[in-house]
């Protein structure tokens, strides 16, 4: 009996080094019986997408706590079915129970099978599978809709407008400002600074200010005022040329077109704003237009003109550097003002058209907001706001 | 004080530019100069790299096209390189007409992006976020009931078609209340922004030049 006693600590010792490991492998063996199987739900191609990607779904498995979580998932892939499956991504275990494949071989075919890291555990085979781009996202349905009523109501009042249709714009204080400020130049024999920005040419707001241009160039061509166009891009600087060239014949002085006046500086903010500044300083423009997209440097534009006594009139969209314009500058043409003017300049059928279409856009969004906030006020419905639903994704 | 001399030379050349707060002078022109053509000889570099290179001779030479199926895939490559070439007639007095087409395709295509992104961007968010429910159960819905009042009033004083008289003038004069107080904060948020800029600039000349901080 003592003997067995005084063996206790050599049998509780055996007991833990025979013991231990025997749990430890029947443990291991139970993490792996326990985690579940994997099944794919759907493998497709990714919907509203340009191509190359293929979206997989499978079936989150639900863990048992007690046990170890793998790691993640590998995504395992084969061009055919008899081909092997090479694991092509690795996926963390998380919320997530689908994943989007990249850089795929549009129309080409795959299969796919999904297993945990570092395990042998695999899904069922799915697929085959191709990438391809699709013509048409489906989550931009509202956009759409509207973009074809906006076309739809810009080409109505077009034809009204072609067929002899009146068109009232009212007038805008910042454009018939620019008649008085060229004959400013004129009588001071000074030139004229027109600065159309940083945007590129095919931006809106420089479309917008190539229109105001072509005004500014016919006048100054009729007064054989000197204009400057130093632009930030040179595409832009070949519009502004084309632009330029365009209005003095038709003004009938092609003769007085310098194109050596509209030249390029460089597609750098700051060195582009010294440079503009520097010009300011030293050829006194008595006139400065700053018409286009607009960003950091416009106070420092606008503040550099005032100091150097020109008339200035300013317009962009850019809603951020409105207030620097509305500032340092004597007119400023706020946001869609900008493309008014452009319209009202040229009394082109077209451009008023767009105009009056965007004035009825206006107005049907007042009415719908109106209806929308009223529904949502009174009956607590979200109706509206779920019938203009987006997915960008 | 700095023995760099790189230090040196940014310290010099800020103060070059800050020279332009007393008057155009040759320091500032000097500067100017430099800055105007570090940066043209940077934008070329960037352009043939990115560009001339990336986006055109190395698919080109990879045959990344081939990704594209069928002749999509050339077409989309060679295409707006012809285009851009075309550009370059306007060299000559016979053939400049044809620079217009590349242009005319440039507007086209950046309008025809812009418009479905502003509706989508600017007018459908705006609207969503808009048209909330005002039940004045908190001062959040004050805030809400404000934003309606300032997104249909500042609709009206951007409609053109009418002039501003009467009740339609009192809402625009509403809308450009609202507007301007929007400028307003907008102004002193950026001027905030600037100053800690010149903050900036002054620490480096003080610290990182003179030495005179810590």
């Amino acid at each position: 009996m003592l003997d067995g006693i005084k063996n206790l600590p050599i049998v509780f010792l055996l007991s833990i080094i025979i013991i231990f490991p025997i749990q430890a492998i029947a443990g291991e063996g139970q993490t792996k019986s326990k985690l579940p199987n994997l099944t794919i739900e759907k493998v497709m191609d990714t919907p509203n997408d340009h191509g190359r990607s293929i979206t997989i779904i499978w079936k989150k498995p639900s863990f048992d706590s007690s046990f170890a979580i793998p790691t993640g998932y590998k995504i395992l892939r084969a061009d055919s079915l008899r081909s092997n499956f090479d694991s092509v991504e690795f996926v963390p275990i998380g919320k997530s129970k689908s994943f989007d494949i990249q850089n795929i071989e549009d129309g080409k075919t795959y299969y796919y099978r999904i297993g945990y890291a570092n395990t042998e555990i695999i899904s069922n085979i799915a697929g085959p599978v191709q990438a391809k781009g699709n013509w048409f996202h489906t989550g931009k349905t509202t956009t759409f809709v509207v973009t074809i009523l906006f076309c739809a109501l810009t080409l109505g009042i077009l034809i009204f407008a072609r067929r002899g249709g009146e068109l009232y714009i009212r007038p805008i204080s910042g454009i018939n400002a620019i008649d008085d400020a060229i004959g400013r130049a004129t009588e001071m024999g000074k030139p004229i600074l027109f600065v159309p920005g940083l945007g590129a040419a095919s931006d809106v707001a420089t479309i917008a200010a190539f229109t105001i241009l072509e005004h500014i160039a016919k006048i100054t061509a009729e007064y054989k005022t000197r204009i400057i166009v130093p632009c930030y891009a040179p595409e832009t600087m070949i519009v502004a040329q084309e632009v330029v060239r365009a209005s003095y014949l038709d003004a009938g002085r092609p003769d007085l077109y310098n194109d050596k006046e509209i030249f390029f500086i460089t597609q750098e903010q700051f060195p582009y704003t010294a440079a503009v500044n520097g010009i300011m300083l030293r050829d006194r423009p008595a006139a400065n237009f700053f018409l286009g997209k607009f960003y950091a440097e416009s106070l420092m534009l606008a503040e550099t003109g005032f100091e150097a006594g020109a008339i200035q009139i300013a317009g962009t969209d850019e809603a951020i550097q409105i207030p620097f314009f509305v500032a340092a500058c004597d007119y400023t043409l706020m946001g869609e003002e900008l493309y008014a003017a452009s319209a009202y300049l040229s009394k082109d059928p077209m451009k008023l058209a767009t105009l009056k279409a965007e004035d009825w856009g206006k107005a049907g969004v007042i009415i719908f907001l109106i209806i929308g906030v009223v529904v949502a006020s009174v009956f607590g419905s979200d109706f509206f706001i779920r019938l203009l639903d987006v997915n960008v994704m | 004080m700095s023995t760099d001399p790189g230090i040196w030379l940014a310290a010099i050349l800020t103060l070059c530019i800050f020279s332009f707060l007393y008057k155009d002078n040759p320091f500032y022109k000097f500067v100017e100069h430099l800055s105007v053509g570090v940066s043209a000889g940077y934008w070329l570099v960037i352009i043939i790299r990115q560009s001339l290179k990336q986006t055109f001779l190395d698919p080109l030479i990879q045959g990344q096209w081939q990704l594209v199926p069928g002749k999509l895939g050339i077409f989309l490559l060679i295409f707006p390189a012809f285009m851009g070439i075309l550009l370059f007639t306007r060299f000559s007095n016979k053939w400049a007409y044809i620079a217009r087409y590349p242009i005319a395709m440039l507007w086209g295509i950046g309008v025809g992006a812009s418009i479905p992104l502003s509706l989508q961007n600017y007018i459908i968010r705006q609207l969503q976020a808009t048209m909330v429910p005002i039940t004045f159960n908190s001062w959040e819905d004050v805030g809400s009931l404000f934003i309606a009042i300032g997104v249909i009033t500042g609709l009206v004083y951007f409609y053109f078609s009418k002039e501003h008289k009467g009740a339609f003038g009192g809402a625009a004069k509403v809308g450009i209340w609202i507007l301007m107080i929007g400028f307003g904060s907008t102004f002193g948020f950026t001027v905030m922004a600037r100053v800690s800029l010149l903050i900036g600039r002054v620490i480096f000349l003080m610290k990182d030049w003179l030495g005179i901080i810590s």
